[in-house]
């Protein structure tokens, strides 16, 4: 009987022994390195039969190259390695020219004294990626495409206020406003409105735009490279464009490689070098400061003008009110304390910003006392105190103003009414963080709140029947972040009496706290008058201080994207206006 | 035996119909919308605009007809049409479920795309699981609480008790950031032409299948043990060693086909799971399966992709238990369907 069990005894002896062998590198690292040694030997050979390969990590998936048919910034950054526009941002927020030659001003001619029109000239001898010319007609049909609304088009913001587009010549495109447009770069300025190709899409207008799939996922660029293949949201795989108008492109291949979680892409260019650059890293601050510590890569920061803020409801949210909570009616339900200055300005001293920014939000916040936060022109300074915390400040200025704790609970009453709130925000882990700061800051003063959240795709959904969505606010504060593009008229378009949101509009203003100011709409409408330049900036410095200064806000984060690129990857010039990839055509090792 | 079919396969189909009525009712009904996932920057004119183009302002009962109108007359239509390259109808026009995410792709398309790297990946992890669960649950069970069997049921208690998610990050740790033998990105692109690529594919599908693989043989190697236990103490297997047949003839011959058949069944069982179970595994080494398309849908709120998962995958299971209780039949002959 022994003798007929031995042949399984030797099939044990081998499991047994595999199990032994995996555990073995770990106690022999002398092997493990001759291996990891020898594994990189093969690779550089590899790298140099298969060329010169850029690997950039996307945690979400590309499902389209370019921003017109679908609205994430992983689309739009795929369509920005081969799609360009007439002229980039720069990181600093200045407008750099890409397929025209120069930026149109007033000074130079380009834009009309009575701001009506703007005329771009495209560079001379542009070409497709295919070898066919690119013409004044390609702009004229890419504003035609995407403003035509069967297109169903995710980045038509860019092109309203516009009358018509025409070309003028071969090489000249005069675009003309229907309104005066003292700002008039919104469209063809950024990755997210780049030129199409009007031979290739001629076809795709209107509700045909969505089954165009082949012109979908190869779209001709104009850019340093050209797309070969596109596996919706997995892989987008780029080759140099020989018809590149600047100096040929440095990779052979680029791979956009999609899918995973940020963790894992951090460290995929941190800890392994495996890719290049991974971008939009929402990986706690100290795990992204460990993985930086192995010397592979570099964690880099980029601005543009998002601003996390909690927003101070000036109407009267409270559930007794049944369909009139939060309605604005001309004024006439007012919140019961919040629209009492000191009270919000208490809450808003008593916040330590630079612990908020530095522990929750590390490489991508710093603390910030605007709503405009940036480009620099338009930052007001007179602000600034808010950047320490004054918790004694606090409380003596609500002691002053007759805000006291009457009844010995150790909460503040305004008027008989103790100063409970509730504060509401999207589920997101660095948000219920901040909440619970504030609750327990808040609570030193005298105030108490209870925290609530809601998922993203409901707070911000926007459904008309959900009562949980930022619209409707139907809490006396809540948090997030929006944020200004690159002129700020447009988001602070949003603060005027008539964007309020009430039921007989659906809800459908940007004035979401509720608060009317005459003088900031008289300013306002100044505003939307004058030019670019120091009397605009002023303005704009005007208008960021009544908001925050009237408590309707309360900025907390200036809040900026994380990415990784490897040390050995140069030319990388993160930019927090544009794509991230808008100068991919000047990376090199 | 044939009248037991037909009346299995009958009682299929309320079963799925409900099935996808419950699908669709709780995706529709759950809060959120696919324009939520568009930058905050963009207009409510424009969001109400885009859903327009969705066809998301339907009421439920017309969304509801058509969408069983387009999964079962259109889809298959075309997937036929497709396979046998032949026209059926206006192909042009007929309707096909299409995806929000990806504006006007049939949702079709797109899992028939992801389906050979699911089944590469998973279907591998399956084989490995077997042909190493097998072995060690009958030598476990014949060599009852020797080292062998102790250590065997403590590998496979931990393998089945530690998620996948958690076994997944260790590999990555050890063998992507430590000993850098294996890579942690899964390249789809990889064409597999010569020795070296084939060499490569090995590489990347060794963390995700050694993961799965793990999981999946630490429950078939208890099963293999506990069924093999329940057959040793039997009279036929006394008989059968009485008669002066060699051990292992005993236990390959009488035994272990016995014990296989509960076996075979849970293998069977297991199968709808390896396009469904993948989920996170697939997620986590950028494996781009049906899982992963799965998650992405989510994220994205691309609810036609959701329902259509998750209807394939009941029908997977729908369908599958019957093959299991077919099988059952046919191994073990003391069972009669009637």
């Amino acid at each position: 009987m022994r003798r007929h069990i031995s042949s399984l005894r030797v099939v044990a002896l081998l499991l047994a022994m595999a199990f032994l062998l995996a555990a073995c590198p770990a106690a022999a690292p002398a092997g493990g390195e001759s291996m990891a040694a020898d594994e990189e030997m093969a690779e550089e050979e590899a790298m140099e039969e298969e060329g010169k390969v850029l690997t950039i990590l996307y945690w979400q998936a590309a499902s389209l190259p370019g921003p017109y048919l679908s609205g994430g910034t992983k689309d739009q950054d795929a369509g920005a390695i081969t799609l360009e526009p007439l002229a980039n941002y720069d990181p600093n927020g200045t407008i750099v020219p890409r397929l025209a030659v120069e930026i149109p001003t007033i000074e130079n001619g380009g834009v009309s004294e009575d701001l009506m029109t703007i005329t771009w000239t495209l560079k001379e001898g542009l070409l497709w990626s295919d070898g066919s010319n690119v013409t004044s007609e390609d702009v004229v049909f890419t504003w035609q495409y995407c403003s035509t609304e069967e297109t169903g088009c995710t980045a038509s913001e860019a092109f309203l206020g516009i009358e018509s587009v025409e070309a003028v010549d071969d090489r000249t495109i005069k675009i003309t406003f229907d309104s005066p447009t003292p700002y008039p770069y919104n469209a063809f300025v950024g990755a997210n409105t780049p030129i199409i190709s009007s031979v290739q899409f001629a076809d795709c207008v209107g509700a045909a735009a969505q089954t165009c799939n082949e012109q979908n996922t190869a779209p001709l660029g104009t850019g340093p490279y050209r797309i070969i293949d596109f596996k919706v949201n997995d892989v987008a795989v780029y080759e140099r464009n020989p018809h590149y108008h600047g100096d040929p492109a440095y990779f052979d291949t680029v791979i956009f490689k999609g899918g995973g979680d940020a963790a894992s892409a951090a460290r995929a260019v941190l800890e392994t070098g495996e890719a290049d650059y991974a971008w939009n890293l929402q990986v706690e601050p100290d795990i992204l400061r460990d993985m930086e510590a192995a010397g592979l890569g570099t964690v880099i920061s980029a601005f543009a003008g998002y601003v996390e803020r909690v927003l101070v409801n000036q109407t009267n949210p409270h559930s007794d009110l049944g369909d009139d909570r939060s309605e604005y009616m001309g004024g006439d339900n007012p919140h019961p304390f919040l629209t009492f200055a000191p009270i919000p300005q208490a809450m808003s001293m008593a916040i330590d910003r630079t612990l908020i920014s530095e522990q929750l939000y590390g490489f991508a916040g710093k603390p910030t006392c605007n709503v405009i936060p940036a480009p620099l022109h338009y930052v007001s300074d007179s602000n600034d105190g808010c950047l320490t915390q004054d918790i004694d400040g606090a409380n003596a200025l609500l002691d002053e103003n007759g805000v006291l704790d009457t009844d010995g609970d150790g909460i503040r009453e305004y008027n008989g009414m103790p100063l409970k709130i509730s504060y509401q925000t999207s589920t997101n882990s660095v948000r219920q963080k901040t909440q619970a700061l504030l609750r327990q800051w808040w609570l030193q003063i005298g105030i108490e709140t209870e925290l609530i959240n809601h998922d993203a795709s409901v707070f911000f959904g926007g459904d008309p029947n959900s009562p949980d969505t930022y619209q409707k606010f139907y809490t006396d504060l809540q948090m997030y972040t929006t944020g200004p593009t690159i002129d700020p008229q447009q988001h602070l378009s949003n603060w005027i009496c008539d964007q309020i949101p009430m039921r007989d509009n659906s809800w459908g203003g940007g004035n979401i706290f509720r608060g009317c100011n005459a003088e900031y709409d008289a300013l306002f409408e100044q505003l939307t008058q004058t030019p670019v330049g120091p009397e605009r900036e002023a303005l704009v410095k005007q208008l960021n201080d009544i908001n925050v200064q009237s408590f309707y806000q309360i900025p907390l984060v200036y809040r900026g994207e994380v990415s990784a690129q490897l040390d050995t990857l140069k030319g990388v010039w993160i930019n927090g206006w544009d794509s991230q990839m808008w100068n991919v055509g000047d990376w090199h090792r | 035996m044939g009248q037991y079919l037909v009346r299995r396969l009958l009682t299929i189909i309320p079963t799925l119909i409900a099935i996808s009525f419950v699908i669709f009712a709780v995706l529709d009904l759950a809060p959120g919308d696919p324009t939520s996932a568009l930058p905050e920057t963009i207009r409510p004119e424009i969001r109400q605009q885009i859903r327009k183009a969705m066809g998301l302002d339907e009421p439920f009962p017309v969304k509801y007809g058509l969408w069983m109108r387009q999964f079962f007359v259109n889809e298959p239509l075309s997937l036929i049409e497709n396979a046998f390259d032949i026209q059926i109808g206006d192909g042009e026009k007929r309707l096909r479920v299409t995806s929000w995410g990806r504006r006007g792709v049939p949702v079709m398309d797109m899992i028939l795309e992801r389906v050979p790297q699911t089944l590469w990946v998973v279907g591998l992890a399956y084989l490995v699981a077997i042909v190493i669960a097998v072995p060690i649950g009958v030598i476990s069970a014949i060599r009852q609480y020797s080292i062998f069997d102790q250590v065997g049921t403590f590998i496979s208690l931990i393998g089945y008790s530690i998620p996948t998610f958690f076994t997944g990050l260790l590999m990555i740790l050890l063998f992507s950031v430590k000993l850098k033998w294996f890579p942690m990105i899964y390249d789809t692109n990889l064409q597999v032409v010569d020795w070296k690529s084939f060499v490569e594919q090995l590489r990347q599908s060794a963390m995700p299948v050694a993961v799965l693989g793990f999981f999946q043989a630490a429950i078939l190697a208890r099963f293999t043990r506990s069924s093999m236990l329940d057959n040793i103490p039997m009279d036929y297997v006394r008989t059968a060693t009485a008669k002066g047949f060699r051990e292992r003839y005993v236990v390959i011959r009488h035994i272990l086909r016995n014990s296989l058949i509960p076996v075979v069944t849970l293998i069977a069982l297991g199968i709808p799971a390896i396009f469904s179970g993948a989920i996170i595994t697939e997620q986590i080494f950028r494996v781009n399966g049906l899982g992963a398309l799965l998650i992405g849908a989510i994220q994205l709120n691309d609810i036609p992709l959701v329902q259509t998962l998750t209807f394939i995958f009941a029908c997977l299971i729908v369908v599958f238990n019957l093959i299991a209780d077919v099988i059952y039949g046919i191994l073990d002959p003391r069972i009669r369907y009637s």
